[in-house]
């Protein structure tokens, strides 16, 4: 195919699930591309000499590389490519926002639309797991270094397999029951199948990590007695922290929940299987979402797939400062969920047995932009009234896990509990301690959180090989 | 980690205690810490104080009530049999202090956490008040282990079988507190309406109190907010701020409340139990 031929080639767009049907069941949204389907795709890329699109990768995938692989048909040497900077593809060719990244500054979007990267990477990604051959890297020789890290997700994760490969021995810890953090207890099943997660966290496993499970540090061990049992670093991707709530009358009403615990008894605990399952899960019929990040969105469709009527998602700006991708609003919007943007709730009401029934609302307008570059949310005076709700989700962020900082002297903290840590390295105020992702910047993306492992992982390579 | 059962003991109608094998929560625990057990794969987390432990041998004790699906599936294990997870020690040990006098009241199957900080208490060299109670004499656990621990102790049934007819707050109050007893601290645990009733009186005499709470929880590692509470009109987290505040701050009323909040699918989650365990014709 010459050039010009694959100038007019459209983007091809991801086949999903029928809106009606995927509202009320928990399977995969995104179906997935065709063989056929990603190499004519892969024929969009232009193959550019100085590729921009790495620019936007925080881990700097051979984009253009991998694109390629997929354009011959060579799959498996595609997945290959990816893994040389990314152990996670499956994960992130579906939650990455591509469209922020490597998608915004590909140069076929420049006029017209951008190579759908992402959509790629997914496919490449399943198409090996699929094939049942997953490649295995190479792996330097034993360095005797010992590395443990405190957290399995996003960014523990990518520690992890940057630092087997170097010949280190890699213990993860991590405190729920199963490995995966945010990936497993937070982002819902239509949006990462678990069983995705898992395959990728095998694959961790058996290039030689060791993945304890259950263990709380700061309770079961201090960093100090990990130091003590021998390891030579520590990296700390203990991620969200406790939930935050607006500190408005009557948020601790029977129905009310924080998204991270929706979402953790309806994703890791598997309270839509309930009773197959023991975790109960409140399944309301009018159902109000607070926020209007990603996590909002996954809880709105949530609460949709668990029963609701109604499914309404008050955000107090508007759709334009909506921080969620915008392909994650849309699919919550042609689910059915009901925004209701330039409103936020000041008071729930509740019952005599201690229940919400209902949430009385502002309505908002829009003033000068504030510290964040958005423009600020201003109430309109008089404008009150009340929504029927029976079950809340308050999806407004998180903040700091206090049980490392309170357990390790001489680690330094911000003024909201986060650790402080070198941007480019990870390094905290303690010695052979490295932190990275949301315990280190507060609620961010599973990419951000992986590009600060990465850059953490060398950090921790030379540190202890000089040490 | 997954953990064995090693001992069993029936300890009322309702009360099992479990010997589980836990090195490391063994050496680390500290009263007044609790772990979370889940059974099986398609298991919840629950929270469960721990009511013993010993380092050298390595074990975790646990003792708890009846109430639902996992705690009925959980006193149908055997010796020998294993549970998934045992995960801990969780919370804030109790902080304990050489302050004088200091009252322990357990009620129900909240005696088991009060043993450890009754030991505690009495090691640091305080006068241990112990007071005790449940329904009936039947339901009384612990009695020997809680006198061996104590300066001196008083048990109570509401129906008077057995001791002190009354709430063991009443016994607080007519044994002593009415009597002119000075007490410097009171340490309580147990079902929320008791626990309350000992904060009113306690209230009554300004002595301070410490309460332990056994709110729902998922994670209990500071993740989630399930088990939220009011204390002194502020939202804190039971799992990483408690399990103990002062009694005299927390809104036990919003406590009962959110304790409800499953209440039919607990139901259904037992109703659901007990038809598997027919269809299998055992456990």
């Amino acid at each position: 195919m010459d050039m010009k031929e694959r100038m007019k080639l459209p983007r091809h767009p991801m086949p999903e699930q029928d809106p009606k049907v995927r509202a009320r069941n928990f399977d995969e949204v995104p179906l997935g591309y065709t063989p056929e389907t990603a190499k004519e795709e892969a024929m969009r890329c232009i193959q550019c000499k100085k590729p921009t699109c790495i620019e936007g990768c925080p881990v700097e995938i051979d984009i253009p590389g991998f694109i390629k692989l997929v354009a011959e048909g060579d799959f498996l040497g595609a997945a290959r490519k990816i893994k040389e900077k990314n152990a996670l593809p499956a994960i992130c060719g579906r939650v990455c926002p591509q469209e922020d990244q490597c998608e915004k500054l590909c140069v076929r979007g420049k006029k017209g639309e951008p190579v759908a990267i992402g959509r790629l990477e997914r496919f490449v990604a399943d198409y090996e797991r699929s094939q049942g051959e997953v490649s295995i890297p190479e792996i330097a020789p034993p360095t005797g270094k010992k590395i443990a890290i405190v957290g399995s997700g996003p960014a523990g994760l990518t520690v992890a397999g940057d630092l087997i490969k170097l010949g280190h021995e890699v213990t993860i810890f991590e405190a729920l029951h199963k490995p995966g953090g945010v990936l497993v207890y937070g982002i819902p099943e239509f949006r990462l199948p678990k069983d995705i997660v898992a395959s990728e966290i095998d694959y961790l496993k058996k290039l030689g990590v060791k993945v304890e499970t259950s263990n709380v540090i700061g309770k079961i061990s201090t960093i100090d007695e990990l130091f003590e049992e021998g390891y030579d670093a520590i990296f700390l991707g203990t991620g969200a922290g406790l939930p935050t709530f607006m500190n408005i009358p009557g948020e601790n009403l029977d129905g009310i929940y924080s998204a991270n615990e929706y979402l953790t008894r309806s994703n890791l605990m598997k309270a839509y299987l309930f009773p197959e399952y023991d975790t109960p899960i409140v399944k309301g019929k009018n159902a109000a979402v607070i926020g209007g990040g990603n996590v909002a969105m996954d809880s709105a469709r949530t609460a949709l797939r668990l029963g609701a009527d109604n499914v309404y998602l008050v955000y107090r700006r508007s759709r334009k400062e909506m921080p969620a991708r915008a392909e994650e609003a849309h699919h919550a919007e042609e689910e059915g969920i009901q925004f209701h943007l330039l409103t936020a709730p000041i008071r729930y009401i509740g019952n005599e047995k201690g229940w919400v029934i209902g949430m009385e609302c502002l309505r908002m307008e829009l003033g000068e932009p504030d510290s964040s570059g958005r423009r600020r949310p201003v109430p309109i005076e008089g404008s009150e009234f009340v929504m029927d709700v029976d079950t809340v989700v308050v999806a407004i962020g998180a903040g700091a896990n206090p049980l490392i900082q309170s357990t390790t002297p001489g680690l330094d903290t911000n003024k909201w509990g986060y650790i402080v840590a070198d941007e480019e390295t990870g390094q905290t105020s303690r010695e052979g301690v490295f932190a990275g992702g949301d315990i280190v910047t507060g609620s961010a993306t599973v990419i951000l959180a992986m590009g600060a492992g990465r850059k953490a992982a060398t950090a921790i390579h030379k540190y202890v090989m000089n040490k | 980690m997954a953990a064995k059962v090693l001992e069993k003991e029936q300890l009322s109608e309702n009360v099992f205690k479990l010997v589980f094998g836990a090195k490391k929560i063994a050496k680390k625990r500290k009263p007044g810490q609790f772990v979370v057990i889940r059974i099986h794969e398609e298991g919840e987390r629950i929270p469960l104080t721990i009511a013993n432990a010993d380092p050298e041998k390595g074990t975790v004790t646990v003792i708890f009530q009846t109430v639902g699906k996992t705690t009925t599936h959980l006193s149908g294990l055997d010796v020998g049999d294993g549970i998934l997870d045992l995960v801990g020690p969780l919370g804030k040990p109790t902080h304990i202090e050489k302050v004088g006098t200091v009252a322990c009241i357990g009620g129900g199957v909240g005696v088991a956490p009060m043993y450890p900080i009754t030991q505690a208490m009495k090691e640091a060299g305080n006068h241990v008040i112990t007071i005790i109670g449940a329904r009936d004499k039947g339901l009384i656990i612990m009695e020997e282990e809680m006198k061996a621990v104590s300066s001196e102790i008083v048990v109570a049934t509401d129906d008077g079988s057995y001791g002190f007819h009354g709430f063991v707050s009443q016994a607080l109050e007519d044994r002593y507190l009415s009597k002119g007893t000075h007490i410097d601290q009171v340490v309580s645990i147990g079902p929320v309406p008791m626990m309350m009733a000992v904060c009113n009186t306690t209230k009554k005499y300004n002595i301070p109190t410490i309460v332990s709470l056994n709110s729902i929880m998922v994670d209990a590692t500071g993740m989630c907010g399930a088990c939220r509470v009011s204390v002194g009109g502020k939202t804190r987290f039971v799992c990483v701020d408690g399990p103990e505040f002062d009694g005299h701050k927390v809104d036990f009323k919003q406590l009962i409340d959110r304790q409800r909040i499953y209440l039919d699918q607990e139901k259904e989650s037992m109703d659901y139990y007990c038809s598997c365990k027919q269809r299998k014709g055992g456990k």
